[in-house]
């Protein structure tokens, strides 16, 4: 047992995205366990380990962690990427360009990298590929962008080989729909 | 509105009542994403329906007493919020669609969701679904039963221990007096109310 956690999820971005990203900025490595077919998912549902029958799922610390948003919670928690009061923590939702240009800081809440910027960042990047000046008239997301690029846990998951996932590939369209209908 | 109700908290309410209403409020800069429910309170304009719960259950103590704790009873709400949100989108649906999906959710209702949370209760033997002890989950799915039996009022025929745990959760004295009338528990939406809802925002 390697005591990594265990993402069990498709090959791709979809809902288990966001918590790549979180585990790879805490610095976690991590294992994936594909669901390529529609008998894999099936074999993961008879077997009892997916509470409401559905992916993502992910095995840590004795538990088999399901929905995505409980999963991420319980990263940050974990890894301190959750800000250090309850306050904080619910400014999670805040607007990031005015909290940016209003504080002066480098991150979203509390003056240290949490889950916030994390997800800002994937959001950022996800925009970019949509549409590649989306952020041309935010010069204070710009520069947050290449800041928390360079955090050395997350320039390490932007590199190619790690288990970011590229975006979806519409080829792989009737393998996921074969998946999951 | 539910979890505030245990702690028999006042709380005020200002309706959204036309789309002027809700375009001043956005102008006011009160919204962060431009969208309600916002809630104003400790100082600060909560907006983001899982934010402000998060906020509400953490500081009274409903959000378990560890970080494990806190990912089960974070993995049953996410569970009663799928389950409720498909039933919240009923009122807008065209009759067609409408008799689909309400056969949707009693498939899921009963297949998916409630066997998750009666094995839940069966396997601890506790009156509460996480840590032996009320939190934020077990009201939440008060919640879903209720808004469930709205949709089919057996649904809970083949769970006894839900229909108990109904009993005994509902039997809590500030929420027993929430699901009195003259609360501020709002009703399942006429047609009146979706058409202003519609108004309002424009759908």
């Amino acid at each position: 047992m390697s005591g990594k956690p265990k993402l069990h999820y498709i090959n791709g971005r979809g809902r288990m995205e966001t918590i790549r990203w979180l585990l790879a900025a805490a610095g976690v490595e991590f294992e994936e366990v594909y669901v390529e077919t529609r008998d894999d998912l099936l074999r993961l549902q008879n077997s009892g380990v997916l509470m409401f029958q559905q992916v993502p799922m992910v095995e840590m610390d004795g538990m088999k962690l399901v929905q995505s948003r409980a999963i991420c919670n319980y990263i940050s928690a974990k890894h301190n990427l959750y800000g250090k009061d309850l306050k904080e923590r619910v400014l999670y939702c805040i607007n990031a360009t005015s909290a940016l240009k209003d504080h002066g800081k480098d991150f979203l809440v509390g003056n240290q990298l949490s889950r916030a910027d994390v997800q800002l960042l994937e959001i950022i990047l996800m925009a970019e590929e949509v549409k590649p000046d989306i952020l041309a008239k935010f010069p204070v997301l710009q520069s947050f962008k290449a800041r928390t690029s360079n955090i050395p846990t997350i320039k390490k998951f932007l590199q190619p080989g790690s288990p970011r996932k590229p975006p979806f590939d519409e080829k792989e369209l009737p393998k996921v729909l074969k998946i999951f209908y | 509105r539910t979890l505030f109700s245990i702690f028999a908290f006042q709380f005020e309410e200002d309706f959204i009542e036309t789309k002027e209403d809700l375009e001043k409020l956005r102008n006011d800069g009160s919204l962060l994403f431009q969208q309600v429910p916002m809630v104003e309170m400790d100082g600060m304009k909560m907006v983001q329906t899982r934010a402000i719960l998060s906020y509400i259950a953490a500081k009274h103590n409903l959000y378990g007493k560890d970080l494990k704790e806190r990912a089960w009873i974070d993995m049953y709400v996410e569970g009663t919020t799928d389950l409720m949100g498909m039933i919240m989108y009923l009122p807008f649906q065209t009759a067609e669609v409408k008799e689909k999906n309400l056969a949707l959710i009693i498939e899921r209702a009963k297949n998916r969701y409630f066997p998750v949370y009666e094995k839940a209760l069966k396997d601890h033997g506790h009156d509460y679904l996480v840590g032996n002890k009320l939190s934020w989950a077990d009201i939440h799915l008060l919640e879903a039963i209720l808004m469930a039996e709205e949709c089919q009022a057996d649904i809970l025929s083949a769970f006894p221990l839900l229909q108990a745990f109904k009993g005994r959760i509902s039997n809590i004295p500030t929420i027993k007096k929430f699901l009195q009338p003259g609360s501020q528990r709002k009703p399942p939406m006429d047609e009146k109310s979706v058409a202003r809802v519609r108004a309002i925002f424009n759908f």
